[in-house]
């Protein structure tokens, strides 16, 4: 059954869905991806849909593009929520949930400027225990700061205006 | 095990294994001023990128009445530091010269870089506002010391829990003991960091409070630290607040015949000097533990103590 927001962005032969985005997240998946619509596939991007678990939400549909698990894990640093469909022949022949990993490394940021990791010239990788997932809640290992989901959004809606 | 082990923050160890150490240092006390031969041939490298007397004082004095030497620096003016060498770089050379490397830093989790870096144990002497688990470890010490044991005891510590590492680092440390209240008594705007706080959830009773007179009766230890002027934007709002953080006669009127107060010192008039004689005052006590303590923790990590009773 073709679903409403279908007739506003159509179907994709093969690829991607990340589905049950939190409304207005679209565009810093995009970005947390490294996706800057000057690739060769083609994104279809949706936001604010009706969603009865979210009641808003964004979907961003990929022409072509697979994830590696090192990419779902940064999409559920912003969207814990998310649904990946993969898409083969217009079908989904699998569908997954994203989930933050135990602990992560290198694509957040610390949010205290006094943190070793912060430091220039120093062979630190920002190193974080997830202790929430939902809202995402991260601990540094070096300093012990917490680091928000509203860190992790503006720290990627920066990279996003830059 | 505490062989080889680093010291970066006071909740790397256990209950069992800070009894151990307290046990150690208190062998250490009874062997007096004598000199131990324990860790003859070892060296231990004090790198201080913060000034410091105490710590690093006791540190090498520790190291020196167990027989062997320390090396180190304290002003970084002086160092290759100043010509732009990172942290990293100066850690491995350590290494490289000595058995173990004491660190202060002001960048929060150095000590854990160093750690990262060097093979031998690093021992952290305070990162940033975080850490100081030695000093802990000597707060413990002198409480297990003082009252015959940690479990049980209500205790408050009072002064700057935001931004205070010794502050910080002893709450973290009461958190493996059975204590039975722990009271914070610090102005609204140095109240305990909201990490810190949820740490504590679960683990221990604790209530915060604004003003000392309201537990001071209730207490066996009141441990003091610091509230300095230069954390508050507005000198009006310090100069309001200062004299509720003061710990003095009148206060201590209330307080148990058994009461001990501690601080970590260096102290600069939040105690009232008349305290300073009476018998609640234990910190210069404390600060004399750091020695013992200290040694104790340097002979652990670098595995010596086994040999601890064959020595005169």
């Amino acid at each position: 059954m073709t679903k409403p927001e279908e007739l506003v962005v159509r179907r994709i032969r093969n690829g991607t869905v990340i589905d049950h985005i939190p409304a207005g997240q679209a565009l810093n998946v995009l970005k947390i991806l490294g996706v800057r619509g000057v690739e060769d596939f083609m994104i279809a991007l949706m936001m604010n849909a009706k969603s009865s678990k979210l009641g808003r939400k964004d979907i961003v549909k990929m022409e072509g593009r697979q994830l590696i698990p090192e990419e779902v894990d940064k999409i559920a640093l912003i969207a814990p929520e998310a649904t990946i469909n993969i898409i083969k022949d217009y079908r989904v022949t699998e569908k997954m949930k994203v989930r933050l990993p135990d602990e992560i490394e290198g694509i957040v940021r610390c949010t205290n400027p006094n943190c070793i990791s912060r430091q220039p010239r120093e062979p630190v990788t920002p190193s974080f225990k997830v202790i929430s997932r939902n809202p995402t809640l991260l601990v540094c290992k070096y300093c012990g700061t917490y680091v928000s989901h509203k860190d992790v959004v503006a720290q990627y809606a920066a990279l996003a205006g830059s | 095990m505490l062989k080889g082990r680093d010291v970066l923050s006071i909740l790397d160890f256990t209950k069992g294994e800070l009894e151990r150490l307290f046990e150690t240092a208190f062998e250490m006390e009874k062997k007096g001023r004598g000199k131990l031969r324990l860790l003859e041939g070892k060296i231990l490298a004090t790198a201080f990128f913060e000034p410091s007397t105490r710590t690093r004082l006791s540190f090498e004095a520790a190291m020196l009445r167990l027989g062997g030497s320390a090396v180190g620096f304290s002003d970084v003016g002086r160092t290759s530091l100043a010509k732009g060498e990172n942290l990293a770089d100066t850690i491995r050379m350590l290494d490289a010269y000595a058995d173990a490397i004491v660190i202060r830093h002001p960048i929060e989790g150095a000590a854990k870089l160093a750690a990262e870096v060097a093979k031998s144990p690093v021992i952290n002497a305070g990162d940033g506002s975080r850490h100081h688990p030695t000093q802990a470890m000597i707060d413990l010490y002198t409480i297990w010391r003082e009252l015959g044991g940690i479990d049980g005891k209500r205790i408050a510590v009072l002064g700057d829990l935001r931004y205070g590492r010794a502050a910080t680092s002893l709450i973290y440390g009461l958190t493996s003991f059975g204590i039975e209240k722990l009271f914070l008594v610090s102005p609204p705007s140095l109240r305990l960091r909201q990490e810190v706080m949820d740490f504590l959830g679960g683990k221990v009773n604790f209530s915060e409070v604004e003003n000392v007179g309201e537990v001071i009766g209730d207490i066996d230890v009141l441990y003091v630290t610091r509230v300095q002027r230069e954390r508050f934007p507005d000198p009006a709002e310090y100069e309001k607040i200062k004299r509720s953080y003061r710990v003095d006669l009148g206060l201590l009127e209330k307080a148990k015949d058994s009461l001990i107060v501690l601080h970590p010192l260096p102290k600069v008039g939040e105690i009232d000097l008349e305290v300073d004689k009476t018998n609640f005052a234990r910190y210069f006590k404390q600060a004399a533990y750091g020695v013992p303590v200290r040694m104790a923790i340097l002979s652990l990590v670098l595995g010596a103590v086994g040999r601890l009773n064959d020595q005169t």
